[in-house]
């Protein structure tokens, strides 16, 4: 077992070995530029990029000439949205979106406010999810845009799309949805889930960094976007810039290998997935779950060891790699806006740990990651004054705190 | 988030944890910070009533591994010394001994505050008992 244990599968995954093998031609041997229509380097390129639209294509049952490729996720969701807004500006200036979703959407959308749109932030559940009944509350005869995540990237909550994408379909309103954390991992289906707009990513799925795709609906309804990048007209006017041909042939291997493998590996994942949970908490007391446990990514855990601070429980296993939302690993000195949307208290928030377990996941890996949380957690109980107290009986909501 | 080899040192192998009986006469017991706010602090030292020595120090901190350093080596530091000089440790002490980078310097404010406030709670608890014991014979 090698030191340390990668499980921060929601931050980026390695390249698998055979999307390596499959990308490495194209950096020397056939490195053509896939828009040189006049040799036979161009050609190949060309084909190259066209297999990989059709395997990205596949995952979700879109045709590849509705795959559009960008730099990642955040450039596909910042296109999808101000592309949109953009284009459909003289329909109506409302966006609805949710307090959860990753930056790149919020902040899009912040934008957008600058400059007259109106966003509706649509609360979420204690489980995560948003009420059906609010997103139908908040649709009005302005709304152009509901963009909503199909998984959560930090605790993994999948949101009802098939639902939403009937709802918007009823009242032609497109629809977006950040499948960054979803997309080769659940099944998605744009045609029955009635989704419009799709971001994805090749990193999240063992391909490469700096490579992403948008898929535009091109029938029923068909699509416009304002290009917010200007240039050769490359990706049918929506994304100008060379394309990233090695990437794009990463992406289609990527996608490819985690349609294959999407039933027997998300049984796997799931099963680790409870036995890290499960093995975690009947060591430990006062260890909460965050989010939806049955709508859930098979791969992704959330909890919240009370009266340990995040960070430093991070600290004591230097040879896990996990990620935390307590203020002090974020840049921004916050605790996670994510559960805080939940309504998880500051308190508890500070406390959270994300398991994002992978393809390269074992279960060994996995019983060393409970007995170490396991120890770590216990000896930094005995270190905090909060358990202490606890255990004692005091009511630490009622106690009036020096704020520092 | 890299820490100095002091904050790990700390953080491994933190100096004086524990607790002392808080009704102690002798026993100043300091909070500081909110759950909420990430940092909770527990410092309490124990005074000798005739030299106003700090003989003894204990600590809990719930946070960081910068607070739990910044608070083992306040513990560290204040046994020994006498309530006066105690309170002359300044957090900038803290940040230079630990290294700390910027964004961890509130964790030496806080260490310096529990200081503080332990020997605030020690003066008043000395002061209470100074006035009970004059109004004794009284009595």
């Amino acid at each position: 077992m090698k030191l340390p244990i990668y499980m921060d599968n929601h931050a980026t995954t390695p390249v698998d070995p055979g999307v390596l093998q499959a990308m490495l031609p194209f950096f020397t041997e056939t490195f053509g530029n896939a828009a040189s229509r006049n040799h036979s380097y161009g050609w190949e390129a060309e084909q190259a990029v066209e297999t990989g639209r059709k395997q990205v294509a596949k995952v979700i049952n879109a045709t590849a000439k509705e795959i559009i490729f960008t730099s990642g996720a955040t450039e596909s969701d910042n296109l999808a949205i101000k592309g949109v807004a953009a284009m459909y500006r003289e329909k109506g200036n409302h966006i609805i979106t949710a307090p959860t979703e990753h930056k790149a959407v919020l902040d899009t959308c912040k934008r957008l406010e600058k400059e007259g749109f109106k966003v509706t932030y649509l609360p979420v559940q204690k489980d995560g999810l948003i009420a059906l009944d609010d997103l139908k509350a908040a649709l009005t005869d302005k709304t152009i845009l509901v963009s909503i995540m199909a998984a959560n990237n930090e605790i993994g909550v999948l949101q009802p799309l098939r639902e939403i994408g009937q709802l918007c379909h009823e009242r032609g309103i497109l629809f977006h949805t950040d499948a960054v954390q979803a997309y080769g991992k659940v099944p998605l289906d744009v045609q029955a889930m009635n989704i419009h707009l799709m971001s994805i990513s090749a990193h999240k799925i063992y391909g490469p960094k700096g490579l992403g795709a948008l898929y535009v609906r091109r029938k029923n309804p068909r699509v416009q976007l304002t290009p917010i990048i200007d240039g050769g007209g490359h990706e049918r006017g929506m994304r100008s810039g060379t394309l990233n041909v090695p990437g794009i042939v990463g992406l289609g291997k990527a996608a490819e290998l985690c349609l294959q493998e999407m039933p027997e590996e998300s049984k796997r994942l799931a099963a680790l997935r409870d036995r890290l949970k499960e093995g975690i908490m009947s060591q430990l007391d006062e260890v909460y779950v965050n989010g939806s446990m049955e709508h859930r990514l098979p791969n992704n855990l959330n909890l919240s060891f009370a009266y340990v601070e995040g960070e430093s429980l991070l600290m004591g296993m230097k040879d896990v790699a996990v990620s935390s939302g307590s203020a002090c690993t974020s840049a921004t000195l916050e605790p996670s806006y994510v559960l805080k949307a939940l309504g998880v208290g500051d308190d508890l928030a500070h406390t959270s740990i994300r398991f994002g377990l992978g393809r390269f996941n074992t279960q060994e890996e996995v019983d060393y990651v409970i007995r170490r949380v396991v120890e770590s957690v216990n000896r930094l109980r005995e270190l905090s004054p909060l358990y202490e107290m606890a255990k004692e009986g005091v009511d630490l909501k009622k106690v009036s705190w020096s704020k520092g | 988030m890299a820490y100095s080899e002091k904050v790990i040192d700390h953080y491994n192998n933190p100096r004086n944890v524990g607790s002392m009986p808080k009704e102690d006469p002798n026993v100043g017991t300091g909070m500081v910070g909110a759950p909420e706010c990430g940092d909770v602090m527990k410092l309490q030292l124990k005074v000798n009533p005739e030299t106003a020595v700090i003989e003894d120090a204990k600590f809990k901190t719930f946070g960081c591994g910068s607070a739990i350093a910044s608070s083992s080596l306040a513990t560290e530091w204040v046994k020994g010394r006498t309530v006066a000089e105690a309170l002359r440790i300044k957090n900038t002490d803290i940040v230079q001994e630990l290294s700390l980078p910027p964004v961890k310097i509130h964790c030496s404010v806080l260490a310096e505050d529990a200081i503080k406030a332990a020997i605030a709670d020690w003066k008043k608890k000395a002061a209470t008992q100074a006035a009970e014991s004059s109004a004794l014979p009284k009595a």
